[in-house]
């Protein structure tokens, strides 16, 4: 990391990862790149779901928790493969490290913007299968924390992830097969929580959620850490 | 000492190591199948887990030396060429163990749980583990050039490493919030003494020294191919230079 970097303030910090997340949300706004995508893969699953354990089995209400999330991590591949192919087009990402930016705020900022590409396409799926699920009304409080973490969580690990695999040589099947199995923990704590929300699972939420918390942090921590390293030069 | 005396030391090592692993595995043969009785509930059965447990301990065993070598070349003072190659190797041998646990406990399950597998959040764990280091593997295969490469795999053995705890912990909570284990009760668990203990312990041993044999003959093999491809290299611009040569002095003398 250059001297500049090592000068930055936290305001200057702050304005680097907004920055960063708004450069990228900007983007999508436009061209809807990324929601074309995940945004009818979801439905389609929404779909699949149901045919696959039939409607009628009185299954999927209890199911729900599971298959919405499910849906939500194989969606978010395509945000970060979308993410990583921003900095690839025209090696955008070394432009801006080489303009005085630093790695971590880069990090932070992508992992940002695609949280808000979750969060949005969470709400999206979450509502479409109360209604076709007919999942009983899930408690607000429980449900808008869980949301936010596990975005938080997916969009840091996926970032992480992304850098490892994409950003190296556009390799994004490697993605999936390297980025699920780092996401079991976010996907048991999730479900438990939502289980709850919706009244078909027992125990407490807040167990699950403060592990969600701690995946987010977890990852954010190793992000920021490593991201310049596996940006430089590859 | 001179470069043949650590030649010569390092030779006898690596055959008293290999001896090591031939007489601890046939004592491992013979205090397992031979001296240590049957189980009184679990029958013959339960001479699999002289082969399971010691599998399993290397398997971490492996996973953590991937990581203590990732971090030896992370850290710049002590990086050198040789911990990647060893992260590699104690990678591959961590996937091969970890494969070899599941299916020796599945052989294992079968006739003491009746089934071949169950939702245990060991099992789970293990699993998880199993696909994080097949992907490891798979990361280190993108080209890239050899700094970049070694310092993205060792990245990425640490970013496992520390997912693995966090794997280990959710599975717990989540198998005895959500529901206690069905087949795997403590009742089941045998209370292990005398000649069972010391096939244990043996395997445990024999199973280590293989480990080490194996990683040093895995590190030997990726030397020698890193040799190779250096000297093809070399030989592919020898070539070329001297097509080079050939086709200038052919326009001069032309």
């Amino acid at each position: 990391m250059s001297s500049s970097h090592a000068r930055l303030t936290a305001a200057g910090f702050t304005s680097q990862i907004a920055t960063v997340a708004r450069k990228d949300l900007e983007i999508e706004a436009r061209t809807g790149v990324a929601a074309g995508r995940m945004v009818p893969f979801a439905g389609i699953l929404v779909v699949l779901f149901a045919i696959a354990l039939d409607p009628d089995s009185g299954l999927l209400p209890r199911l729900a928790p599971g298959l919405f999330w499910i849906a939500v991590l194989l969606s978010a591949l395509m945000a970060i493969t979308r993410s990583f192919a921003l900095e690839r087009e025209h090696r955008a990402g070394e432009g801006l490290i080489g303009a005085g930016l630093d790695p971590a705020a880069m990090f932070l900022g992508k992992a940002a913007a695609i949280a808000v590409e979750l969060l949005t396409l969470e709400l999206l799926v979450g509502s479409t299968m109360v209604v076709l699920y007919e999942v009983s009304r899930p408690g607000a409080v429980i449900v808008a924390a869980c949301l936010l973490l596990a975005s938080a969580g997916i969009a840091c690990a996926g970032t992480l992830y992304g850098a490892l695999t994409i950003a190296g040589d556009g390799r994004d099947s490697l993605l999936a097969v390297l980025l699920l199995p780092a996401l079991v923990p976010l996907m048991v704590a999730a479900t438990r929580a939502f289980e709850i929300a919706v009244d078909v699972g027992t125990g407490t939420a807040t167990t699950w959620v403060g592990l969600l918390g701690v995946f987010a942090a977890i990852y954010a921590s190793l992000g920021s850490l490593t991201f310049a390293s596996l940006i430089e030069e590859t | 000492m001179n470069t043949s005396g650590i030649v010569r030391i390092v030779r006898i090592v690596r055959i008293a190591l290999s001896v090591v692993v031939v007489v601890s595995m046939s004592a491992l043969v013979l205090l397992g199948l031979v001296v240590a009785p049957p189980d009184r509930f679990q029958g013959d059965a339960q001479r699999l887990m002289y082969l399971h447990v010691p599998a399993a301990w290397v398997a971490y065993l492996a996973f953590a030396t991937t990581s203590l070598m990732s971090a030896l070349y992370l850290w710049h003072r002590t990086r050198r060429r040789r911990w990647d190659r060893l992260a590699a190797a104690s990678a591959e041998l961590g996937v091969l163990f970890t494969v070899l646990t599941l299916a020796l406990g599945s052989l294992w399950g079968r006739p003491v749980w009746g089934v071949w597998w169950t939702w245990d959040a060991r099992l789970i764990t293990t699993t998880v583990l199993l696909f994080l280091y097949v992907g490891y593997l798979a990361i280190r295969r993108i080209p890239a050039s050899e700094e970049v490469r070694a310092r993205r795999n060792a990245i990425a053995a640490l970013v496992a490493f520390v997912d693995v705890p966090v794997v280990h912990f959710s599975v717990v909570w989540w198998r005895t919030l959500h529901q206690q284990a069905t087949v795997v009760t403590p009742e089941l668990d045998p209370q292990i003494e005398g000649a069972m203990a010391a096939a244990l312990l043996v395997g445990v041993l024999a199973f280590t020294a293989l480990f080490f044999r194996l990683l040093w003959a895995r590190y030997e093999l990726a030397v020698h191919v890193d040799r190779l491809d250096a000297d093809v290299v070399a030989d592919a611009v020898r070539r070329r230079r001297a097509t080079a040569t050939d086709s200038v002095l052919q326009e001069v003398s032309a």
